[in-house]
């Protein structure tokens, strides 16, 4: 059974990795399939990771978007190229940042592998970032309840973006403009296997017995508590693994946008990234990829039509103007959030659906 | 002190405006011990239906009308998607809130085309320009304090002297026991969100007053804020809400009078932490104990 079930994932993973490289060679890069494919992933991860900490250990936070903050931020400003930081930063002469982290590693690797490279460890300085920025907020933060914690990570959220706002740090975020001109993976196939890559560490992580430990501070923190777990540490664990994979998936979105502005990540960018997560279900890493895959290609593909008044082959201008795309997404959103609140996969996984379609079949004969 | 006056002025009217929205906020933390989320956008809805509402027809119609489409929306929200999670955990209620909030605003976005409304009929004697001492402003910075104070009361009354305001205070003690005791909690609960969202309205209309267009986005900030006050001032006290707000609005506008706008946002946001660790109560909240 347990062999059986890691040969239906290999092989659902291989099905994904190869529909990607296939995606790759017959469309071009900025076909919106692609760029789908591309959003969906980076959807995906921070939905997973919000899903570590809201699902799995049960702290309701509403901080994401400003630890994707920092990890956008901080892709950025290491790889935007030298020749091209002085009409960027164009009010700051510049910027005091003077080298590109793709640059300096294709120097010493060669010009592809460098760049691929000095781009990963781009992403990977912002997730540190946004970690050790979650270590010193968690100190205070974490003792509180619930909604307190909520109403504080937001909070915290929105006095980031001031900060990345503030002329004072212009030098180094350029203020309240743009940051652009950097590099980006160019088919979906980088996305996918650095996405896939990251989520496999959260599920490896979930299943250890860290994860356990997380399960079971959610369930009954006193009686996790009495059982030996330390629930400070492990809270704190948790919110600053989440906010790694968070400032790392910031770093991804940055790449995937072509520039970045502070103003972009609002609190409604936390509340969208929490709605997919309830949706999938909170509590399954499955279910918050489905559903990302399932939001960003309806928002961004599918349901186009119904902004530009054609839709179905139903031509209705007056109703299908602009707005009633999401307006049609709420009102399922709230139909999920009301009527089916385990959402898409409850707390199952993608093993889990082989053994119950296996029960099934067993019963029948 | 000469300069500093106009910013005074400005940050207590601000403030009124933040108690009207905080009571909302604390009279339903109180019953139900949920933030709603979608309050803020309540307080935007209100700015809208004013601003459709004035231009199509005479002024004496178009206020009371906002006052009862808004109380309307209150009550609807509280039966559409907070009633049928009574039973559920804290978390889905929340969830359910951002829920509602993100379809306001998308509905607002469709309705109104995505473009911020411009307020053009803005209502008269209000929007008269006088002069308090050297500094001129708006007629309305100075009636929101006064009209801020005269609502507070009667809602003090309203709840320390009438038959609901004693049940209001009862399922605010205790949901069960009240329940037990007879009281119709969801006539209670559906009362309290039209108390809040018709102060919330009443807050709209003066806090437009001074902004040129309502935007769906508009209602978020003055929301949150109104929200931290609540929190500042002891979440589920009104006296704790109305201080709190009138503090939170004089600091942010004394930030700003001081050259860091940029940063008022943010300080509003670094007092709520602060207070969250210092004393989680508030200033005149009870504090609560967990029970096992």
């Amino acid at each position: 059974m347990k062999k059986k079930e890691t040969v239906f994932v290999m092989g659902v993973l291989l099905a994904v990795l190869i529909g990607a490289i296939i995606l790759d060679a017959l469309l071009p890069s900025y076909h919106i399939a692609i760029k789908v494919v591309k959003k969906a992933v980076v959807y995906s991860l921070v939905a997973v990771s919000m899903n570590l900490l809201n699902g799995f250990t049960g702290l309701f936070s509403l901080g994401q978007a400003g630890f994707m903050l920092l990890g956008a931020y901080s892709y950025a400003v290491l790889c935007i190229p030298v020749a091209k930081r002085a009409g960027v930063y164009q009010q700051y002469n510049g910027g005091i940042v003077q080298f590109s982290l793709p640059e300096i590693f294709s120097g010493l690797l060669g010009d592809k592998i460098g760049t691929v490279f000095g781009m990963l460890v781009a992403l990977l300085i912002g997730g540190i970032l946004a970690a050790v920025f979650a270590y010193l907020i968690g100190l205070p933060v974490l003792r509180l309840k619930s909604d307190y914690l909520a109403i504080a990570t937001l909070g915290f959220a929105e006095i980031l973006r001031a900060f990345f706002q503030w002329r004072t740090l212009g030098p180094v975020t350029n203020g309240s403009n743009l940051l652009k001109n950097y590099p980006d993976f160019s088919g979906a196939t980088g996305y996918i296997i650095l996405g896939g890559a990251l989520i496999a560490v959260i599920v490896l992580l979930v299943n250890s017995t860290y994860g356990r430990a997380f399960i079971a501070i959610r369930d009954d923190e006193i009686a996790a508590e009495a059982m030996g777990i330390n629930l400070a540490h492990h809270k704190r664990l948790a919110f600053v693994i989440s906010s790694f994979f968070a400032g790392v998936g910031g770093g991804m979105l940055a790449m995937y946008m072509g520039a970045v502005q502070a103003l972009s990540f609002k609190s409604s960018m936390t509340y969208e990234i929490l709605l997919i997560v309830v949706i999938g279900g909170i509590g399954s890493i499955t279910g918050s990829i489905l559903t990302s895959f399932l939001y960003i290609a309806s928002v961004e593909w599918l349901l186009r039509g119904l902004d530009s008044g054609k839709f179905l082959g139903i031509n209705a201008p007056a109703v299908f103007k602009n707005g009633f795309r999401m307006a049609i997404v709420s009102v399922i959103i709230m139909v999920v959030v009301l009527f089916f609140r385990k959402g898409i996969m409850g707390d199952k996984e993608l093993p889990d659906l082989l053994r119950r379609r296996a029960k099934k079949g067993g019963s029948a004969q | 002190m000469q300069g500093l006056l106009p910013y005074i002025i400005n940050g207590i009217s601000v403030g009124g405006q933040y108690a009207l929205i905080a009571i909302g906020y604390t009279l339903v933390y109180g019953i139900l011990r949920l933030i709603n989320f979608a309050h803020g956008d309540v307080f935007m809805v209100a700015g809208l239906v004013m601003v459709y509402s004035t231009t199509a027809m005479p002024m004496y119609l178009a206020l009371p009308l906002v006052l009862i489409v808004t109380s309307l929306l209150g009550f609807v929200i509280e039966r559409a998607a907070y009633k049928p999670l009574r039973t559920a955990p804290r978390m889905s209620l929340m969830i359910s809130a951002i829920g509602v909030s993100y379809l306001i605003q998308n509905l607002a976005f469709y309705i109104t085309g995505g473009l911020p409304q411009p307020v053009k009929n803005s209502i008269p004697w209000i929007s008269d320009t006088i002069t308090i001492f050297g500094a001129s402003t708006k007629r309305v910075t100075v009636v929101t304090p006064i009209l801020t104070i005269i609502l507070v009361f009667a809602l003090v009354a309203l709840i320390k002297k009438t038959k609901v305001g004693m049940a209001m205070r009862a399922v605010a003690k205790d949901f069960q026991t009240a329940q037990l005791m007879g009281i119709r909690i969801n006539s209670v609960i559906s009362v309290t969100f039209v108390i809040g969202s018709f102060l919330a309205a009443v807050g709209s209309m003066l806090y437009f007053t001074n902004y040129p267009t309502v935007a769906i986005t508009s209602g978020a900030m003055p929301g949150l804020k109104a929200f931290v006050a609540a929190v500042f001032g002891g979440i589920g006290s009104i006296p704790g809400a109305v201080v709190g707000a009138f503090l939170i609005g004089l600091c942010e506008e004394l930030i700003k009078g001081a050259g860091y706008s940029t940063f008022s946002d943010a300080f509003t946001f670094a007092l709520l932490i602060v207070v969250l660790c210092v004393k989680p109560t508030g200033l005149f909240g009870e504090k609560v104990t967990d029970k096992v």
